[in-house]
């Protein structure tokens, strides 16, 4: 008997081949939910009904001949930051009570368009700041593989939602690595793409010149097919399976170490070096690259995002404190004693990074990282140990994905070997322009580990 | 403002406005902010270092 179809590119092939309605595969999706949500909280608000609709409407126009393209009658969650026609964006925050959307953000809105079934508004970190999901109004994600552990954040519930196989994708943010983080955490692939490609209005902005919109799916090709159609405001009609992927073989990618690999969970280290002897294997040819201004990523990004998303939340910092999270208050109170000089120095350090990797991109592919340097970490640790040393779990988790925040490159989390005890690794990929770096990740992903 | 007088007044503010909790994230900050003044991509009013660093990233 074949395996029931999990990924998008699975599913949207047995619905052309009625193998499968999408009632069928949103109920399946649903009966998840109800069965693992009380465990997981991925969750915040399940459109069990709205959903079912959806996927009744998408089997209808589809045996009528109306084919949306791949995403059609795909069951999708949705990360609660994103604005839903007629549904609460909570942000995961006590701050956004009785919010009701007036209209879908544009992100939702085209995959409306294109016929996604939407299942749920996922759980996240309060207002996206963090990268555990332990702070939320609404109570901690549990990691789908180990309860103790968190799944990683912000877009934590959408993470856990995909793995626990309660949706075929979810839409994230990332704005210090909140779609790549999870996915690392989760074994699932998070494309990031590059900075304003794709619109973010509608969504719950946390640092407007590093905010970015993006999936977390089950492969590469999946995150390809949903990129294409949140990338163009004309909707993607076409349901034809995508061309095969490049050869491997005569591919040049950069391999960032130093920075990149001085900190690194044994484990962790372990899997992504076996990673790169696959690809050496495959003909793909490692040169080591470096960014020489990378050890100064974190003290540019948190001048830049905290101010940013100070200016956001002052006004209900003073009206309404008690209504966030301590650790979220506390780190946007943080951003408002950040002084114009030292963000002005953060902005040339931001333009001094970016001609850093646009000149590592220079005659490669890609480059190469691991996507974050330790496995899932544990609920209520506020350190974790790496090698010898206790490292603050926050700036662990952030230090391989934020930098490419503050650059704009895209980048994309695929899953490497799990560790000993089962957890999921993953490798980080970053190109020019995202198309390139989708053809580059299908092409390595078989390499990079054994997917999900 | 030097990092110092910075850090000890915002310290003081926050004290003020009873988040002592923020003390710690507050040095973290003065941290930071040390680190982004010494950077070798700052410029100054000699002229002496009005070139950004270039990157070379072989």
């Amino acid at each position: 008997m074949p395996a029931e179809p999990r990924t998008i590119t699975e599913v949207a092939r047995a619905l052309r081949a009625r193998e499968i309605t999408a009632e069928a595969v949103t109920e399946r999706c649903l009966q998840q939910i109800a069965d693992r949500n009380p465990s997981i909280n991925a969750f915040i608000t399940v459109l069990a009904d709205q959903a079912l609709g959806q996927a009744r409407t998408a089997d209808r126009e589809l045996a009528a001949g109306r084919d949306r393209g791949l995403l059609h009658g795909i069951p999708v969650s949705l990360k609660d930051i994103f604005d839903v026609t007629g549904t609460a964006t909570t942000a995961a925050s006590r701050v956004r009570e009785g919010h009701v959307a007036r209209r879908d953000a544009t992100s939702v809105a085209r995959l409306r368009e294109a016929g996604a079934v939407f299942v749920g508004k996922t759980n996240l970190h309060e207002f996206a700041l963090g990268t555990t999901n332990e702070d939320s109004a609404y109570g901690p994600v549990r990691h789908p593989l180990d309860p103790g552990r968190s799944p990683g954040g912000s877009s934590g519930g959408s993470a856990a939602s995909v793995l626990a196989g309660m949706a075929c994708a979810s839409m994230g943010t990332d704005t210090g690595g909140s779609i790549r983080i999870p996915s690392a955490a989760c074994g699932l692939v998070g494309l990031k793409p590059a900075y304003g490609e794709i619109p973010t209005e509608g969504v719950v902005p946390l640092s407007t010149t590093m905010d970015h919109v993006g999936p977390l799916c089950r492969s590469v090709e999946d995150a390809a097919i949903v990129y294409d159609v949140l990338r163009s405001d004309a909707g993607v009609k076409t349901a034809a399976p995508r061309a095969a992927p490049r050869d491997a073989r005569g591919m040049r990618v950069g391999l960032l170490r130093g920075y990149f690999t001085a900190l690194l969970d044994p484990q962790v280290a372990s899997s992504f070096e076996a990673a790169c002897e696959r690809l050496r294997s495959a003909g793909v040819t490692l040169d080591e690259v470096a960014i020489p201004h990378a050890n100064e990523t974190a003290a540019i990004y948190v001048h830049i995002a905290l101010a940013e998303a100070a200016v956001y939340h002052a006004k209900t910092l003073e009206s309404r404190p008690d209504d966030y999270t301590m650790n979220v208050r506390l780190r946007l109170e943080m951003g408002r004693y950040i002084i114009a000089e030292d963000y002005v120095r953060a902005l040339r350090g931001r333009d001094v990074l970016v001609r850093e990797v646009d000149a590592a991109l220079v005659g490669y592919d890609a480059l190469l990282l691991p996507a974050m340097a330790v496995p899932a970490t544990r609920l209520g640790a506020d350190t974790v140990r790496v090698g010898g040393s206790e490292e603050p779990v926050r700036n662990i988790t952030l230090r391989l994905t934020q930098l490419f925040n503050v650059t704009g490159h895209p980048a994309i989390s695929v899953p490497c070997e799990k560790t000993l005890d089962g957890l999921p690794v993953g490798a980080q990929l970053v190109a020019t322009r995202t198309p390139g770096l989708l053809d580059v990740a299908r092409a390595l992903e078989p390499y990079l580990g054994p997917g999900t | 403002m030097t990092i110092k007088v910075w850090l000890e007044n915002a310290i003081q503010d926050a004290e003020r406005r009873r988040l002592t909790a923020l003390k710690p994230l507050l040095e973290a900050l003065a941290r930071a902010a040390s680190s982004l003044r010494m950077a070798d991509w700052n410029g100054d009013a000699t002229g002496e270092h009005d070139e950004p660093p270039i990157a070379d990233a072989r």
